[in-house]
Formats: structure tokens, sequence, C-alpha cells
């Protein structure tokens, strides 16, 4: 795996026994242990493993932009020919500034929020060399290049001015600018909604095909490295344990971390009442942790003595590199957790616990109102899960802070519990309403806190919550940390000391502690890697199961939604546009706003529909649409009916609803002959587009 | 997930006090404090002559091997008189800084948490108050209330404590917005409960940093005010008095009757804000 050969077939990157050392408390804690990769020419190539792995130190190393406290231990970096590792000062510069380009996560961060989009694309071409005169024209041409309708008034506009789909085109742009052999995406597309994702998604391949550059992806997400990689990497705990083509790789997967990772997702609409998704026990080891063996042995059901004795090598197994010492065995990797789940309950017939009708709520921003929610009416049965789905500014987390009492909702709108009436602000509802409705919030950084320890958190809240003291408390709370499994000695541990699974273990238990009726979960896993998602989703149902508990289950996850709720309802600029059964809701006939998020989200299942793009950014709360709120973006709109008239939501079938003019049947037949176009063409979008235009 | 074995090897304090530790301006600036503690508690037993005992054959002689800071008119040794006049600086000017400390946080916590009218009223307030020379402020107040130790400490808590209810608020402003107030309203914890024991151990931090900065002010506060008498009074070793009696000899040449009081203020503000620099430092890691 050196990285000399003839010079004809130079790679565009290529690490050869890599390793990087972080320093911390006085010690070097190995973080890549003897990575090696090349990239080709052109090639797209994915790293994917959980948070901590390495993956972005091997990007931040590819440029030598190491953080002041790491350093390399070992091995060399070739980037395009060049050994990184040798350059001095000025030649490092000029490699960042003419071979080289990175697109970050988080494009608001990497933008200057004081400079125009124009003066900070100028910039970069006036680091290349380009003459003052030229610099504008260029600048003008990238943001075409990146799909940008209007480039002439972004050039004029502040990062802040722009929505995140935008942002993030324009760091491409501006990434793109000084034409880099290797371009390196570190999570592109991870704080982006769907829809948007799937276009910066496209413009990537798009691109990737007009300029030939060769790209290191990396990401969480194994179905966007899926759809966007030749090739694939698999790194866990700094080490590559598996590599090869993408397809062959995540379709049958060799080494045993990466089958547990693949079967942590709830894939090909698996649903909480089929079996419970498969997790991956313990964790990974801390950096610079001693490595006798295999890393991944402590964590795999198939390791024996070898195994953490002694650390396998990169071996060739079937085309494929594998760090194993049983590449053939993986397959048969038994789950580390039970399938099974208790049979489902036959479809409840009681009186829904919660029903909220026409509730609006609108706020005021400069003296604008801004309706934010817009006379939602829905219900929930008792120990259901209603989905709640929908890009952000959707109203999702309003909608539920409403329910919780925490945000006042527009006089006119009622919330019932249990056929009684319940105040709009939490300071009017008794004792027993607010201990009823409960939340699980998204980030249990911000929900825990940070001063009080595990026991005090949960025990403050059963005693507030549930009334109990004394002797009675302590049991509870025994019983309640093992209901979430946890274990006492977590107890005595302050949040910052948890991982993130478990400090929303503990933000679980404290919302079930006065034993709720309905928990609302506002994207409980979103900062989770997929296996502890799957874990804390298998929670979820457990504790579903076993106490009649109802959720309103709020992502932007499909896969996640679609394995826990009964019920989905997809939600547009406040307003509902389509409620139904979470099956239906998936197999359509759907709503074509919802057909269009559906298709957005890159799925590991070879069998892609034909996408369907949404052009257009979501308008303005403060200013939607006249007519049906959707109409400007809407793929199937039939016209001026949909300008003047909102739509009514009407009944496709019963129990399944929907806000849209184009009749259920008519809505039926377009959709099924989509699909079937799609099977017809294969997985090429670009086909299948054409040929739905040729019908 | 039984195992703890994920949890971060040491807790955030360890962390604060290894990169207090590490930190030069902190060492230098406690070094120096302590050194000026040490002196208030233990001077009388350091000092080489008492600092009271008047030699006027000696009076206002320049430094040498026996008086090695000189001697002031009525043949005081000078340097015993700058060992033990710190003593009464470092009784009130940390008590001002407590009570300024409590007053703002108590203030900052309620305008921060419950925000509108209140805090808007309470806010002008503030910084109109900020607007005038808190050392006018407090000569008028002592005027009025008549000279003590106690009035000062008061005259100076109260005219900090604003500024330090400023820092509360802000810091207050950022935390009521998480996640984890809103989880103590659906408890139906009350207010109190939620600003005192929710809220108030996550702002300490910036609470102590901004006191440890007020008390740099505090220490020249009641200095300044000893300097222009209204403070403790003659025969006491306080050095803003001292120099407050001695400074109309500058200009026959004595500079030693001023230079070594004027050092030792210098060197305890120095060194409280040098504490206070180390103390931002580590915590904002």
């Amino acid at each position: 795996m050196a990285c000399t050969g003839p010079s004809m077939t130079e790679p565009a990157l290529c690490l050869d026994r890599l390793s990087v050392a972080y320093r911390t408390g006085g010690r070097d804690r190995a973080v890549l242990r003897e990575v090696s990769f090349t990239i080709a020419r052109g090639e797209a190539y994915g790293l994917v493993g959980e948070s901590g792995c390495g993956k972005s130190t091997v990007a931040l190393t590819a440029v030598r932009y190491l953080p002041r406290n790491g350093s390399i231990t070992g091995g060399s970096v070739m980037l395009d020919g060049t050994d990184v590792m040798r350059l001095g000062p000025e030649a490092l510069r000029q490699l960042r500034a003419n071979r080289v380009s990175m697109v970050y996560q988080d494009p608001g961060k990497a933008l200057n929020p004081s400079l125009t989009v124009g003066r900070q694309l100028a910039e970069v071409f006036e680091v290349v060399g380009v003459r003052p005169a030229e610099r504008e024209v260029r600048a003008l041409e990238m943001l075409k290049k990146v799909r940008i309708a209007d480039p002439g008034s972004v050039m004029r506009r502040y990062p802040h001015q722009l929505s995140g789909g935008m942002q993030q085109r324009v760091a491409i742009a501006m990434a793109l600018a000084n034409e880099p052999t290797m371009l390196i995406l570190d999570e592109p597309t991870t704080g982006l909604d769907a829809t948007v994702e799937a276009e910066v998604l496209d413009l990537i391949t798009d691109l990737r095909r007009e300029l030939g550059t060769s790209i290191l992806f990396i990401s969480h997400n194994l179905a966007v490295v899926a759809k966007m990689c030749d090739r694939v990497g698999v790194l866990y705990a700094g080490m590559l344990v598996e590599e090869g083509l993408t397809r062959e790789t995540l379709g049958s997967p060799r080494h045993p971390y990466t089958v547990a990772l693949l079967r942590c997702l709830p894939q090909g609409g698996q649903r909480k009442d089929h079996a419970r998704l498969d997790t991956i026990p313990g964790f990974l080891p801390s950096p610079g942790a001693p490595m006798p063996g295999c890393p991944f042995a402590e964590r795999c059901a198939l390791a024996d003595g070898r195994c953490r004795t002694e650390i396998p090598e990169l071996g060739d197994a079937h085309g494929r590199l594998v760090r194993c010492h049983y590449p053939d065995r993986a397959a048969d990797l038994p789950r580390s957790s039970p399938a099974d789940v208790a049979p489902a309950r036959p479809a409840s017939e009681a009186a829904p616990v919660l029903r909220v009708s026409n509730l609006s709520k609108t706020y005021s921003q400069g003296g604008h109102p801004i309706r934010a929610v817009a006379d939602v009416s829905l219900s929930l049965l008792p120990g259901e899960t209603l989905g709640l789905v929908g890009e952000s500014g959707s109203g999702k987390t309003t909608l539920a802070r409403m329910l919780l009492g925490l945000v006042q909702p527009d006089p006119g709108g009622t919330i019932e519990l249990d056929g009684k009436p319940l105040a709009a602000g939490l300071g009017q509802r008794c004792d027993e309403e607010v201990k009823a409705v409960q939340i699980v919030f998204q980030n249990p950084d911000s929900a825990l806190n940070r001063s009080h320890a595990v026991a005090r958190i949960i025990g403050r809240a059963l005693r507030r919550l549930g009334g109990f003291r004394g002797a009675d408390l302590s049991r509870r709370l025994d019983a309640l940390v093992e209901a979430v499994r946890l274990t006492p000695q977590h107890l005595a541990l302050r949040p910052s000391q948890l991982s993130g699974g478990l400090k929303q273990r503990v933000a679980i238990a404290r919302s079930f502690a006065g034993d709720p009726r309905v928990v609302v979960c506002d994207e409980p896993t979103s900062a989770l890697d997929v296996s502890v998602q799957a874990a804390i989703l298998n929670l979820l149902a457990e504790l579903q199961a076993k106490r009649d508990v109802s959720y309103v289950f709020i992502s932007h996850d499909l896969g996640v939604v679609r394995y826990l709720s009964d019920r989905i309802a997809v939600l547009y600029l406040g307003r509902i546009m389509e409620m139904g059964p979470s099956e239906r809701v998936f197999e359509g006939p759907n709503h074509p706003y919802t057909e269009a998020l559906l298709s957005a989200v890159p799925n590991l299942d070879e069998s892609q529909d034909s996408r369907i793009r949404l052009s257009g950014e979501i308008p303005s709360a403060a200013n939607p649409p006249s007519g049906c709120v959707f109409q400007n973006r809407c793929p199937r709109k039939l016209g001026a009916i949909c300008e003047t008239l909102e739509p009514p939501l009407t009944e496709m079938e019963p129990g399944h609803i929907f806000r849209c003019h184009i009749p259920a049947e008519d809505l039926e037949r377009l959709q099924r002959r989509r699909k079937a176009c799609a099977q017809i063409v294969g997985s090429s979008p670009e086909k299948a587009r054409r040929y739905e235009l040729a019908r | 997930m039984t195992n703890v074995a994920n949890a971060e090897p040491s807790s955030r304090r360890q962390d604060v006090v290894a990169a207090l530790f590490q930190s030069g301006s902190f060492l230098t600036g406690m070094t120096l404090v302590l050194f000026w503690v040490v002196c208030a508690l233990f001077g009388g037993h350091l000092v080489p002559y008492d600092p009271l005992t008047e030699d006027i054959l000696n009076a206002l002689g320049p430094p040498s091997a026996r008086h090695w800071f000189g001697t002031d008119q009525l043949g005081r040794d000078i340097l015993s008189r700058v060992i033990v006049g710190s003593r009464d600086l470092l009784i009130v000017a940390p008590l001002a800084t407590i009570l300024a400390t409590a007053v703002g946080t108590v203030l900052g916590l309620f305008i921060g948490y419950f925000r509108g009218v209140i805090d808007d009223v309470v806010s002008r307030l503030i910084e109109a108050k900020m607007a005038l020379p808190s050392v006018i402020v407090a000569l008028l107040a002592i005027v009025a209330l008549g000279t003590s130790e106690t009035t000062v400490i008061i005259v100076i808590g109260l005219s900090f404590g604003p500024v330090i209810a400023r820092t509360v608020r802000s810091a207050v402003l950022s935390e009521r917005e998480l996640d984890y107030v809103a989880a103590a309203k659906l408890r139906r914890e009350n207010a109190i409960h939620i600003m005192f024991v929710e809220i108030l151990p996550n702002i300490l931090p910036p609470i102590l940093v901004e006191s440890s900065v007020r008390l740099g002010y505090a220490i020249f506060a009641v200095a300044t005010l000893s300097f222009i008498g209204f403070g403790l009074q003659p025969p006491s070793p306080d050095w803003g008095l001292s120099i407050a009696t001695n400074y109309s000899m500058i200009s026959g040449g004595y500079w030693w009757t001023v230079l070594f009081d004027a050092l030792a203020i210098a060197s305890l503000v120095v060194g409280v804000n040098l504490t206070a620099d180390g103390l931002h430092g580590a915590l904002n890691d």
C-alpha cells in the first residue's frame, strides 16, 4: 500500500500507514492507527464511522491542519503526488490554495458573516492569483455552476440572508473556485433538511461529473455515502476495518462492525411491532486506550481469544480489505439484543387520550404576524405513536410545545386530555395534568442540568411528579434507572461524564418519573450515533409496550419515524398536509409534498425511486404563498385553483386525510406510474425523468 | 450499556484546577495576593520595628541599612508600616466585594429570569448608576452616613453590586433558554427554585470571574477613600492614609515616604487582576 508508483497513475490522495495522536492531559492518545487508503483521480471515496472514530482527523491531516495538540506519529500523506508532510510553509499554502479544498458541516460557521458572498468568493480568486478585474466575473460563473438561480443578487448578500442550503452551495462554490484535484467534504449535508440535502447531493454528483474532481466524503450517514461514493472505508477506533466497493461493502459487509452498524438502522419498513432493532453493546474504546487485540473485540459477539490478543491485519477477503481474523463469519454475527417483541395489541377502541382541535400559534415579528402553526387538529390514542414530520420551520416543535403548555396557543383552539379540556398555559394546569404530558428533548446537553448529578435529576422528578418520599423514592429511583438500562454507578455522575446515549436515557427516565400519559419526543435521537440511536428507539418502544404511554414523535429521519409511529402527520408551514396510518403514508398514495419528502431521502435499499426535486426555498411563515401553501414548489400543481384556494383536508380513505386539490384517484394513478417507470428504467433518475416526460 | 468506561476520566473541576496551575498569570497573581495576606495576618510578628513607635530624631531618614524603606516625618519605620498596612484594606475590600456579589447575583437572577418591565426599569437604573463615578457617590454617602469601616463596606458593596448584576443578567439570559429550565417548569418548580437551584450553579464561573475583577476595583476604591480622608484615621498605617499624610513631602525630595505605599497598593491590585485573568482563562477553556 505504499504511495509510490509510476507517475502516470498518481492517485489524488494516498494515506500510507498514517498515525495521529492528540496530546491531552499530558499524554499522547492515538486517534488514528496506521490508516492507509488511496483515492484515484476522479474517484469518490466515502469514509464512514461513528463519532470519535477519527473521520475528521483524517480530513484535517490530509491538509496538515491538525489542532495544536495533534501530531503525526507515523506514516505519510501524498496529495496529488506531493508528500504533504515534507512541505515548507509556502509550499503548503500553495497546496491548500490550489489543489485541495474542504467543505465543512456547518456552512453558517464556514462563511464570514461580515463579508458579502461576492467579496468572499473574490477572495478565493485573489489567493489563486486571478487578476482583480476578472474576479467578479469568475465569482458569478462559480455561483451559476452551483445552480444558484440569481447569482447577481446572491453576490451582494451576506451569509445570514441565505438559507442553509444556499449557504452550503456558496461554500461548495468557494471550495471549487480553485479547481482543486481533491475535494474533502466533511458531513456536508448533516445539518440540512432532507429535501435540501437531496439537492446538495445532486449538485455534488453533477459537479463531479463536470469537473472530474476526486472526493473524500466523510459522513456518519451510510445511505448518503451509498448514494455518493464509488468506494467506502469503514473507520473504527482510528483503524480502517473494512474497505471496498460501496455497493458490495454495504450490501454484504464482511467485518462484524460494519454488519452490526447496518443492522442498527431501521430498514425496509421495519416497525416496532415487527422486531426490535439490533444494537452494538458497549462503547467505542476511548482515544489512546491500549489495544492488545482487535479494536472491536470487546463489542463483537464473534470474538474469541485470538481476537483479544492479536490485532488482525487489513487483509484481502474476496476482493475487499477486511481487518478481521474471521471475515467469513461476519454474516452469522448473532444479534446482541433479542429481536422478539410482544405481539401487537389489537387496535385500541379506547377514547383518545389527547385531542387537539383548531390549534394555531401566531408570533409577531416586527409587527408582522407569523403563523407558526395554523389550524391543527389531531388526536392520539392510548399507547399510540403519532409521528410528526416536516422540514425545519414547519411548526413541529411549536406544536409540541403548545401540547406541553410551554407555548401559549392563539385563542380559539382547544386541547383535551382524556376528554377534559386542558388549560393552555402550564401555570393553569393542575399537577395531574402537568405530569400527564412530558417531553424528551432533542439535545440532552441542554435538557439536563450540567451541575446536577444523575440521581438528583431523576430523583427530583420522582419527588415532584411522582410525589415519592424517603425509602419509597429510592426504591422508585432504582426501578426507573433499571427500566432505562442505566446502572446504579451512573447515579453519582454528572451529565458531562456520560456519553450522548446515556444522557438521553437519563432524560427519558426523567420524563417517565410521573407515569405520563403522553410523552413528546422531540428529535430524541438526532444527536446520536446509529448504534446508540437503535438502543434508544428500542427503549422507547419497550417503555411504550409496558406502560401504554402515547408518543408524539418528532423527527426529520423518516426511517426512524416509520419504525416507531402508528400514525404520521406531515406538516408544512404549520399546516397538516397529510395524516394517516404510518403504512398508508409511506406506501401512498401521498400528498405531493409527502411524495417529495419520501423520495428525497437516500435509501440503502437499492430500489431507488425516481427522484422528485422540490425547486426553491421553503417560503417564510411570515409571507406564505396564496391558496395552497405548497403551490410554489409543488411538482404536481394543477393550475390557478392551487394559487387561489387553500384545499380543505379531505379523507382519501378511512383515517387517511390530506390537503390537496388533486383527487385521490388521480394522485394514486400518477404516483403508481412514477414508481413503475422508475422500476423499468432502473435506478437512473435522469432516465426516469425523461421517460416520464415522454409519456 | 452497563459500563462507565466511556465516562470522561476527569471531572470539570479537576480540569479547571489543572488549568489554573498551568496558568502563569494565575500563579503570579496568587503569589502577590498571598504575600499580602500573609503580611496582613502575621505582619505584627514579621516587622523589624513597631510601626507606630515614633522616633523624631530619625525623622525623614532615606532608605538605609537600618531602615530599608526609610522613615516618615515622625521617624516611624516605613517598611514596618507597609507590611502591616494591608490589614484593614484586606478586610474591608473583600467584604465589600462579597456584599456586591451577593446583591448583584440576586438582582441579576431576578431581572434576567423574569425579564419584562422590571428588567427594563432596573437595567436603565443600573446604566444610570454606572454613569456616575463610584468614588464620588461613595464620598457623598459616607458624608451622609458618617465615617466607619461598615459604611465603607456597604457603600462600596452597593455601588459595585449593579455592575455584577449586569454580568449575572446576561449569563441568566442564555441559561434560561436551555431546555433544563423548561424541564423544571414541567415539574412545576417555582421561580425561586429554578433561579437558585437550577440556574445559579451553572453561572458560578462568570460570577467568580466578575467578583475577582471587582475585588481589584474595591481595593483601589478603599485606598482612594482612605487617601481623601474618608476611610481609616491616623495613626493607622493604612497605605492610602500614609500616602495622604506624606504626599506633600514629595516636593521636598522625600520620595520614599510615598513610593513604597503606592507600590504596595499597585502590587496588590495587579495581583488580584492577574488572578482574575487566570481564573477567566481557566474557566472559559
